[in-house]
């Protein structure tokens, strides 16, 4: 796809290489082809379209060096500010609360009780917290069992309340709970949800207000497509999250829903998921993502893990 | 939604007093199928295509251009017969009628199976539940929660057993108890992952030492919200287990799963069921007239 990507642009681009220099008229067509290969990695459109025209911005009057091909010099320009875009640096989530509380929140199926486990394995291990996972998920058939299932496999104590139908309160006790028995981090997993579901948006948005969390954290699916710059923003007005998380990474996908999403709320993504089992969690990083989204490929960040 | 009620005010806007539709309103359109999923490919083939009957019918009013975008995008989709089907019946002449449920990661398949369980039970079917998801937590007792629901027997074996072992047992049983249909609940799985696409083929296969053409069908379950992914997802499971049908889920979201038009346009396998929400009867026999419609709503 980068190959593609690059020897489309360099032919695009070949005429204007007697002219030494990147013009209004020759930048056109290869800017249609940066869009399309942007909507085709899952950007959504009308950040595709804004994105391009910033780096026509940049690219014009750029010289053309010999040495470089000039679909490469475009390739790189995107990359450049593709990168730019989803954050410079890796960013780390806030810790200092006593206990630190984070809160899961996103769509059904997205992977929020995968990544609780996940992150409670990172936090335990690698920071030496002594975190508490909760069950706040009192819908979905037999939420309970498989985050106790998850906080076996890491060995974390995992808080629910069989029965109880009030998350708020599940939470409220979950938290007096981690004070009286010193854990430090508290993780609170909570059903999926649509963005368009009112009710279900007001009872996060409640457990939210209620417990004040040092952290939530919005979990994404990478494969998600146009739309997600519609659930970022409605979940993002509704709870103001720090961060997000992009699940799923070991496919195939480009996942230019980091994109969108970045664009929309201008969050973090903070961890990625790159597997079903505890460990497979990565901190994001936005050059690597730039290069999957272009099709450079991912390896190095499938192998260092975290 | 207000944006997308306006579009076809906006497209009426754009064409008003003109005698063909103009650019802008073949970008309006693009975007909203672009907006959708429908991916460029098959969204260049739509616009193509219109274009063309413009040229050639001298178009005039805008609801003739709804007519026919109607006309277009359901014709894309008729040629896998997605949407012909009106309700959850089962082919008389195969029982048990042994349905396999595959699909990636969190898509909705158990879900999926616990609605199936109930439409066919309440169209007066006799159905038995296989839980050959071995793997992801608690998978299992998900499934013997919807199981519970619907009331219908489940055969299943501890965590972490074989699914292919699962999935024979469960055949099995099923021909002793005169079963009419048999839904195999299977493991999400990334289609890149190799090792894991052999044992869908293996847990396939299985089956066939009781009932040598089954499973009749193998519905490969897509979130609606998925996007170009989705493409490689028909076509790595149609590689490992030939699938036969599509359910799409989770449309009663804002995500319009436009990415099933580009997949009918690219590979033979018809759409069956869409997924409208969490809830028993949240599950709904696909038609391409209303889907094509809820693009422009
Ligand atoms: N391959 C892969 N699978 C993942 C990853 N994260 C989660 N999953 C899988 O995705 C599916 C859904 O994950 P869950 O953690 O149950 O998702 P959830 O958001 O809690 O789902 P709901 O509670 O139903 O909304 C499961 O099969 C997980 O094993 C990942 O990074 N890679
Ligand atoms: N809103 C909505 N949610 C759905 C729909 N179908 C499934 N879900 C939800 O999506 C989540 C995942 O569904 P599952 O049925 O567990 O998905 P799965 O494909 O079996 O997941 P794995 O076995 O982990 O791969 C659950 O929270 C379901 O309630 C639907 O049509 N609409
Ligand atoms: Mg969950
Ligand atoms: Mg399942």
């Amino acid at each position: 796809m980068f190959d593609n990507l690059s020897d489309k642009l360099d032919n695009a681009l070949h005429v204007l290489k007697g002219h030494g220099q990147i013009t209004e008229i020759n930048v056109a067509e290869t800017l249609k082809e940066v869009r399309r290969a942007l909507v085709d990695a899952d950007v959504n459109y009308k950040i595709a379209k804004e994105f391009t025209s910033i780096v026509k911005e940049k690219a014009l009057g750029q010289d053309v060096l010999t040495a470089l091909k000039p679909g490469q010099l475009m390739v790189k320009l995107v990359k450049d500010e593709l990168t730019q875009l989803m954050g410079g640096e890796a960013a780390d989530i806030n810790l200092s609360g006593t206990p630190s509380i984070i809160l899961m929140s996103g769509l059904q199926g997205s992977g929020k009780t995968t990544f609780s486990g996940k992150l409670a394995n990172f936090l335990k291990n690698k920071k030496g917290k002594k975190p508490l996972l909760v069950a706040c998920d009192i819908y979905r058939p037999a939420a309970i069992n498989q985050l106790q299932v998850v906080g076996e496999q890491v060995g974390v104590e995992v808080y629910s309340e069989e029965g109880n139908q009030d998350p708020v309160a599940i939470s409220n006790n979950a938290i007096a709970h981690a004070k009286e028995n010193g854990h430090n981090v508290v993780i609170i997993d909570t059903a999926g949800r649509l963005a368009v579901d009112e009710a279900m948006m007001t009872e996060i948005s409640n457990i939210h207000k209620a417990i004040q969390p040092h952290e939530t954290l919005f979990v994404v699916d990478s494969m998600t497509g146009q739309d997600a710059v519609n659930t970022a923003k409605t979940f993002n007005e509704r709870l103001n999250f720090d961060g997000v998380i992009l699940t799923k990474l070991d496919g195939d996908t480009r996942g230019g829903a980091a994109i969108s999403i970045k664009s929309v709320v201008n969050k973090p993504i903070k961890f990625i998921g790159t597997g079903e089992k505890m460990d497979a969690i990565d901190i994001f990083y936005p050059s690597r993502m730039a290069d999957r989204i272009l099709g450079m490929g991912d390896v190095v960040s499938l192998v260092e893990r975290a | 939604e207000k944006s997308k009620a306006s579009f076809f005010d906006k497209m009426s806007k754009a064409v008003a007093g003109k005698a063909k539709v103009d650019e802008e309103v073949l970008d309006d359109l693009e975007n909203v199928l672009i907006s959708s999923d429908v991916g460029v490919g098959t969204t260049i083939k739509i616009i193509k295509a219109i274009e063309e009957r413009v040229a050639r019918d001298k178009y005039l009013g805008t609801d003739e251009l709804n007519l026919i975008l109607r006309e277009e995008i359901a014709a894309l989709l008729s040629k896998t017969n997605s949407g012909d089907a009106t309700d959850f019946s089962l082919p008389n002449d195969k029982r048990p009628y042994v349905i396999m449920v595959v699909g990636v990661n969190g898509v909705g398949k158990t879900t999926t199976i616990g609605k199936l369980a109930y439409h066919f039970k309440k169209s007066g079917h006799k159905v038995v539940l296989g839980a050959a998801d071995t793997f992801r937590a608690a998978a299992i007792d998900q499934l013997q929660v919807w199981a519970d629901r619907t009331g219908v027997p489940i055969i299943k074996q501890k965590m972490g057993s074989d699914p292919a072992s699962v999935a024979f047992d469960t055949v099995q049983s099923a021909v002793k108890m005169n079963a009419d249909v048999v839904l195999i609940d299977t493991a999400g799985r990334l289609h890149n992952k190799v090792n894991l696409m052999k044992e869908l083929t293996k847990v396939k296969m299985v089956m066939q030492k009781t009932i040598p053409d089954a499973p009749h069908e193998v519905l490969l379950v897509l979130d609606g919200s998925t996007g170009q992914n989705a493409f490689e997802q028909a076509k790595q499971f149609t590689a490992a287990t030939e699938v036969t049908s599509l359910a799409v889920t989770k449309l009663d979201g804002t995500a319009k799963g436009g990415v099933v038009i580009g997949i009918s346009d690219q590979f033979q396998i018809p759409v069956k069921y869409i997924g409208v929400g969490e809830g028993l009867e949240d599950l709904q026999v696909f038609n391409k007239y209303e889907f094509v419609d809820s693009f422009f709503k």
